[in-house]
């Protein structure tokens, strides 16, 4: 798991400009928080460093994205 | 705690599109400016905004400045200023052919002019039609185009960014000029002085004061907060627009095309209850006719669920393929947010706050204005205000579609011109109170303090359940009664809450604390005015009193903190250079 402040840091990063994506996010911590480390965090981080529309339209399904490395992750994120 | 102190000429609090816009004018002037943002500038809600910014071009048909001013004027059911409204119309065209050669992305025609949608309320010939086209937009991200633009322009500007930096206070000065703002620094937990020779505050709207509402986790009205606790009043919190379709418990909206496919409403009695409010438009009646008979039925006790505090959006009977090709995106928003499918199970839905028309008073100056010496719109030296949070006022009791982008670019440019020519007339910095941020260190010492014991999470779902009981969309006087009470109640809670983590780098539980102080300052605010004004105008829709009464309320309603204290101030009925426009019933 990611350190405590990282976390703490993380958990602010997930506020963001749309409400869906506020939600999702905050689930998501709740749900895979603990399991985020390594490429797994890498994987997160990259996904919330996205515009908020962007995030929504992948999270939603209204987008694909290619990159292997980020399937996992995105998958808990359109479950949560 | 240590305390650095940093000095500006300007300085922002808020980087949406209102304090975008402004930063610019001030940066572009070389001055220096920072910007004060809790999240990355693209990050705030603005983004959310897809309908698009208002502006009477006349790219698709003839349009001309003064109707998009009737059309304001009658949209804010009379309470809006004239003055402040025809210089929102007026300035339009301006600041979007200024985004558009900043770079701003407008979907276009094919003889390369901006294209412009159609949005309800918006009218040709003084409100007596047809539907004009008034709506630029760049495809559904208008928004976020919007910040892009702006945030670029202002990093080539030389504006700088104190990014997850959260402005707790005001600065003033003993003769009460405005000097600059506390703020906590996020990744040291560190509070700094940010002194600035002029303040803007673009801190955007507080919807979470309600339980159901649109907007993000950060709307929490800091702005406001800052602004009462330094004892300037609000003005017209009473007025709240809202959505009658978000998802109960949630907030995210479900379009109201869905009801235009054949969607409809049902109480917990599986009755299609519109059919007894409105005969013949049953779900297809306007926002407000709908809103309030989905109120009454759950104020009545037909709302669903164990609580009762919602009805029912039935779709299913449409058929998947209908519900997958007219209304794209309903069905995952439904399943992730309801927990429903909604081409078997109906939506659970309840009436939704989406935007604030009142705030900090301002001229169309961009000035803070109360009363004082000089009458009822007494200049603040050196303190600014634009955007959702500002109150002009150009939305009176009811903002019309894509009138609050407008705003921010009209006003959020309008405010940063009057800043540079204050800064102009007032070189200098005048001295820091020695003081300036002990009210700041109190109040964080206090979270932290043995004193204390209520939790943030306990006080803000009471004050949001409160808010939404009490205050929603359709108002009883009883309740409001008893929500004034329930309010201050809360109130008093919320100057002992204590947090368990005292801990300094991102301590998100302090961070949420100094918010939910802040909504409670705007919740006050709204429940107290809404009690005392005893007519129905815009969003403010009262059982016991159902007509506008310009007689006795043709006025803005002035909330101070101080024991809860109210004033009034007449309303602008006089434009700046057109004939003023006389009241008169709003229908449409
Ligand atoms: C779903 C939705 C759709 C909408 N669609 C439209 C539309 O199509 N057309 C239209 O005209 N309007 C629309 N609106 C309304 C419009 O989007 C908002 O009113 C507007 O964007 C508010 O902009 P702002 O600049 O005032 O504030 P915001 O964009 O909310 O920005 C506020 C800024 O203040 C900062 N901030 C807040 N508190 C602090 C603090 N204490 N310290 C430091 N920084 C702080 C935040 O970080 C943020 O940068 C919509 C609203 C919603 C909810």
């Amino acid at each position: 798991m990611a350190g405590e402040v990282e976390m703490r840091r993380l958990r602010w990063r997930c506020r963001r400009g749309l409400l869906e994506n506020d939600l999702v996010l905050a689930r998501f911590l709740d749900k895979h928080g603990q399991a985020l480390e390594g490429a797994r965090l890498a994987a997160f981080e990259r996904l919330i460093a996205l515009d908020d529309n962007d995030l929504w339209d992948l999270v939603s399904g209204r987008a694909e994205c290619r990159e292997p490395g980020l399937q996992e992750v995105l998958a808990w994120l359109r479950a949560a | 705690m240590p305390l650095a102190k940093r000095q500006f000429d300007a300085v922002v609090v808020g980087a949406g599109g209102a304090g975008l816009r402004a930063a610019l004018q001030l940066s572009e002037a070389g001055l220096r400016t920072a910007v004060v943002t809790k999240v990355f500038p693209t990050r705030s809600h603005t983004v959310a905004a897809q309908g698009g910014v208002g502006a009477a071009l006349g790219n698709m048909g003839a349009d001309r400045w003064e109707w998009h001013m009737y059309d304001t004027v009658k949209g804010s059911d009379w309470l809006g200023d004239q003055d402040a409204i025809e210089y929102l119309a007026r300035k339009a065209p301006e600041v979007v052919i200024e985004l558009e050669h900043f770079g701003m992305p407008f979907d276009r025609n094919e003889d390369g002019t901006i294209y412009q949608r159609p949005f309800g309320g918006h009218m040709q010939n003084m409100g007596a039609g047809p539907a004009v086209q008034r709506s630029c937009c760049a495809a559904d991200r208008t928004g976020h185009a919007m910040l892009h633009t702006l945030y670029q322009r202002n990093v080539r500007a030389g504006t700088q960014f104190f990014v997850e930096w959260m402005a707790l206070d005001l600065v003033l000065g003993a003769d009460g000029r405005v000097l600059g703002v506390t703020a906590l620094e996020m990744e040291t937990g560190d509070v700094a002085v940010l002194q600035a020779r002029a303040t803007l505050f673009a801190t955007g709207g507080a919807g979470r004061i309600f339980a159901a509402t649109t907007n993000a986790f950060i709307n929490t009205g800091d702005g406001l907060g800052m602004a009462a606790r330094a004892g300037f009043p609000l003005e017209d919190m009473e007025f709240w627009q809202f959505h009658p379709t978000g998802v109960a418990g949630a907030g995210v909206l479900i379009t109201e095309g869905v009801r235009g496919e054949g969607g409809y409403l049902l109480n917990k009695g599986g009755e299609r209850f519109m059919e007894r409010y409105a005969p013949n438009a049953k779900d297809l009646a306007s926002r407000d006719v709908v809103s309030r008979a989905m109120a009454t039925e759950i104020k009545e006790g037909r709302g669903c669920g164990p609580d009762g505090d919602y009805v029912l959006l039935k779709l299913d009977h449409l058929g998947v393929e209908k519900i997958e090709k007219r209304l794209p995106g309903i069905r995952e928003i439904a399943k992730k947010f309801a927990n429903v499918d909604p081409v078997k199970d109906p939506i659970p839905v309840v009436p939704t706050v989406h935007y604030q028309m009142g705030g900090i008073p301002t001229n169309y100056l961009g000035e803070v204005v109360v009363p004082g010496k000089g009458g009822p719109n007494t200049v603040v030296p050196g303190f600014y205000a634009a955007g959702e949070c500002a109150c002009a006022s150009v939305h009176g009791a009811n903002r019309l579609g894509t009138n609050s982008l407008t705003d921010l670019l009209v006003f959020g440019k309008a405010a940063g011109e009057t800043m540079v020519r204050f800064l102009e007339e007032n070189p200098g910095h005048p001295e820091l109170p020695a003081d300036a941020a002990d009210r700041t260190l109190a109040r964080i010492a206090r979270l932290e303090g043995p004193g204390g014991g209520e939790s943030v999470h306990e006080v803000g779902r009471e004050l949001r359940r409160t808010m939404q009981a009490h205050a929603g969309v359709f108002r009883f006087p009883d309740l409001l009664a008893e929500g004034v009470k329930r309010v201050k109640e809360i109130a008093e809670r919320a100057e002992h809450l204590a947090i368990a983590d005292k801990s300094r780098v991102f301590n998100t539980a302090r961070v949420e604390a100094l918010e939910l102080q802040n909504l409670v300052e705007v919740a006050r605010a709204t429940m107290v005015s809404a009690e005392a004004r005893k007519e129905s105008r815009g969003a403010h829709d009262r059982s016991d009193f159902h007509e506008r009464d310009d007689a006795n309320w043709l006025k803005h309603t002035l909330w101070y903190r101080e024991g809860d204290r109210l004033a009034y101030k007449p309303v602008n009925l006089k434009p700046l250079t057109v004939e003023s426009i006389a009241p008169k019933a709003r229908v449409y």
